[in-house]
């Protein structure tokens, strides 16, 4: 199933927050379709891990490839990386002063010069596909927490990314609400598109995840099909945090 | 008790909810409003019966001073001295002089086509008959032509501007310094919360040395100071110098109310028009300055009311503004001792013009409010 096409490649990177070492050796190959979870205790770098795929953070050392791409600071490569890397936030950061449906079309219109009708067509199927076509014309303000995320990330797909990036997607949210949100991942990733996603929702790991990455302390500790990583963890770390987060 | 309930095909009780009951009478309408705004215990009460008595002692005397026993037609013989009222025939009398300054009669009607395109310009911004941004490019559209009608040239009479005054030139001074100091501001604003050190200095080293010292100050150095430093043979006009003066304080207040709106901002929206694709600039206009710019409406508002109040310091490098005008009408040997109908005058058509300014501030908010 998973093709050997590298889409996305990070050969010893290392990155520090003034003398933080944050992220220490990372060497990580993600395959096109391929899912993987990201999971780790706070402050082990799984955050910044993914927002440096997108350059949202500047890594100091080592080589980060994107479709190809390398990352540097050429800002024209950036943004061309950007508009093909979706990602979606543990607080959903939609613009507040905007539509359901102009911040959807939005990127379409003013990155992408699409003309308005085709963006809107396009947005009305996003929101469509995640089942909440009718908030179209409603501010983000009005939505419940599980709505505004599945409005983000219907804007992340109206780009047509060939990655998804999911920071913490479902943290900020009451437990009635994750589920909607998880169902729209999981339908995703059924449809074959590359997922990078940092969560603690062992549940989504386990359903579609092709890998599960365990990370602490800026390290990657351990990474393994998620049947083998949740049956029979490599380290002491890993079944610890297992532990306390399968118990609550 | 506990909740109600029936129960069902399934063993399973149905909750339903009690129905909502009528608030008790004595906390709504209006007795529930006197109830708590008025007579809210024995101290409150006595407040309210003192205030009360105080504007049975006052508004009387007031009413028949201000309208009652005035004076409304007719000139100096009709108000004699120790009159118990007021001589509003002499505001009549002096009305051209306050509104315009000594500006010719004969071209009278130049500032009152100025004051219908004013209008027509402020119904347009009251009623939101355009989106933001047409507005303010409508605004700059009007600013030369506006101009030009006052001064004259091409095919109008030239008049000089030492005959400008009253309260076409607080208004003018006003809303030209309003119109120009807005983009400025935000400019300086963007630039002190810019990460580019170079840019980020230039515009502390304007903001803050502008901001340190008072508005007279900053007048006086634009009046008399200025054409001493520049080249020989460029000569700016008294006017626009202390219009620059004003412009440019008036920015270095906006760029600290703008930044504290842009501080407001969450990083996350940052973020968000990064990851889809948009560079700083669609980021920051269409982004982040519309929000940062709705957080700060009524310092904004504030700052434009003082602004217009501030227009009045002219009077000490020469110019006659609307306060300029009143005091100088009052001096007028044929119609002395009506230093209260001018101040009176003059304080209620500034509290008109601020309080309108405050009441469209307040309607934004509100717009603001219902998304």
């Amino acid at each position: 199933m998973v093709s050997k096409d590298i889409i996305i490649q990070m050969i010893d990177v290392n990155k520090w927050y003034g003398s933080f070492h944050v992220l220490k050796e990372i060497n990580l190959t993600v395959h096109k379709g391929e899912r993987i979870v990201v999971c780790g205790p706070s402050g082990s770098g799984k955050s910044t891990l993914i927002r440096c795929i997108n350059r949202l953070e500047e890594h100091q050392g080592g080589r980060i490839l994107v479709d190809g791409i390398e990352l540097t600071k050429n800002l024209k490569k950036i943004e061309k990386i950007r508009s093909e890397v979706g990602m979606v936030f543990q607080n959903f950061n939609l613009f507040p002063h905007l539509t359901i449906l102009k911040n959807l079309t939005f990127a379409l219109i003013w990155a992408r010069r699409m003309p308005r009708a085709e963006a809107e067509k396009i947005a009305m199927k996003h929101l469509e596909r995640v089942r909440i076509p009718e908030q179209a014309n409603k501010f983000p303000g009005q939505l419940s927490g599980g709505q505004q995320q599945r409005v983000a990330i219907a804007r992340a797909l109206c780009m047509n990314p060939k990655i998804m990036l999911f920071d913490e997607p479902t943290s900020a949210l009451d437990p009635e609400m994750i589920k909607e949100v998880l169902d729209v991942m999981v339908e995703l990733a059924r449809e074959g598109i590359t997922m990078v996603c940092v969560t603690h929702e062992m549940s989504f790991a386990k359903t579609v995840a092709d890998r599960v990455i365990f990370m602490d302390c800026g390290e990657i500790v351990e990474e393994n099909e998620p049947e083998k990583f949740f049956r029979s963890p490599k380290y002491d770390r890993t079944q610890l945090f297992l532990n306390q987060i399968l118990q609550a | 008790m506990g909740p109600s309930a029936s129960s069902s095909s399934s063993n399973l009780l149905v909750f339903v909810p009690r129905p909502s009951l009528p608030a008790p009478r004595q906390t709504v309408g209006i007795i529930g409003w006197l109830g708590a705004s008025l007579f809210n215990g024995w101290f409150n009460s006595i407040l309210t019966l003192i205030g009360l008595g105080l504007l049975w002692e006052t508004v009387p005397p007031l009413l028949s001073w201000a309208i009652f026993n005035a004076v409304w037609t007719g000139g100096p013989a009709d108000c004699p001295a120790g009159h118990n009222g007021a001589c509003w025939a002499f505001i009549y009398d002096k009305f051209r002089i306050l509104m315009v300054g000594m500006y010719p009669a004969e071209q009278i009607w130049r500032p009152l086509l100025a004051g219908g395109i004013f209008v027509v310009l402020g119904a347009v911004t009251v009623f939101r008959l355009l989106n933001p941004l047409r507005l303010i490019a409508l605004w700059f559209l009007f600013l030369l032509p506006v101009y030009w009608l006052i001064s004259g040239g091409l095919c109008l009479t030239v008049v000089d501007q030492s005959l400008w005054g009253g309260l076409m030139l607080s208004l003018g001074l006003a809303f030209v310094g309003i119109l120009m100091s807005l983009p400025l501001g935000i400019l300086l604003a963007l630039g002190r919360y810019s990460n580019f050190a170079i840019i980020k200095s230039i515009c502390v080293g304007i903001i803050e040395p502008v901001r340190g010292v008072p508005l007279i100050t900053i007048l006086f150095m634009a009046s008399v100071m200025m054409p001493l430093f520049l080249p020989v043979g460029i000569n700016i006009n008294n006017l626009l110098r202390v219009q620059i003066g004003i412009i440019l304080f008036s920015a270095a207040y906006i760029a600290e109310v703008v930044r504290g709106g842009l501080q407001a901002i969450p990083l996350g929206q940052y973020d968000a028009a990064k990851s889809i694709g948009l560079n700083y600039w669609k980021t920051t206009v269409l982004i982040i300055l519309p929000q940062a710019l709705r957080h700060v409406i009524p310092s904004l508002i504030g700052r434009c009311i003082a602004l217009f109040k501030d227009t009045s310091l002219v009077i000490i490098v020469g110019l006659l503004d609307f306060l300029g005008m009143v005091k100088a009408s009052a001096q007028d040997p044929d119609w002395l001792g009506h230093d209260a109908e001018a101040y009176v005058f003059c304080s209620i058509i500034y509290w008109v013009i601020c309080f309108s300014m405050s009441r469209y501030g307040h309607s934004l908010e509100q717009k603001k409010e219902a998304e």
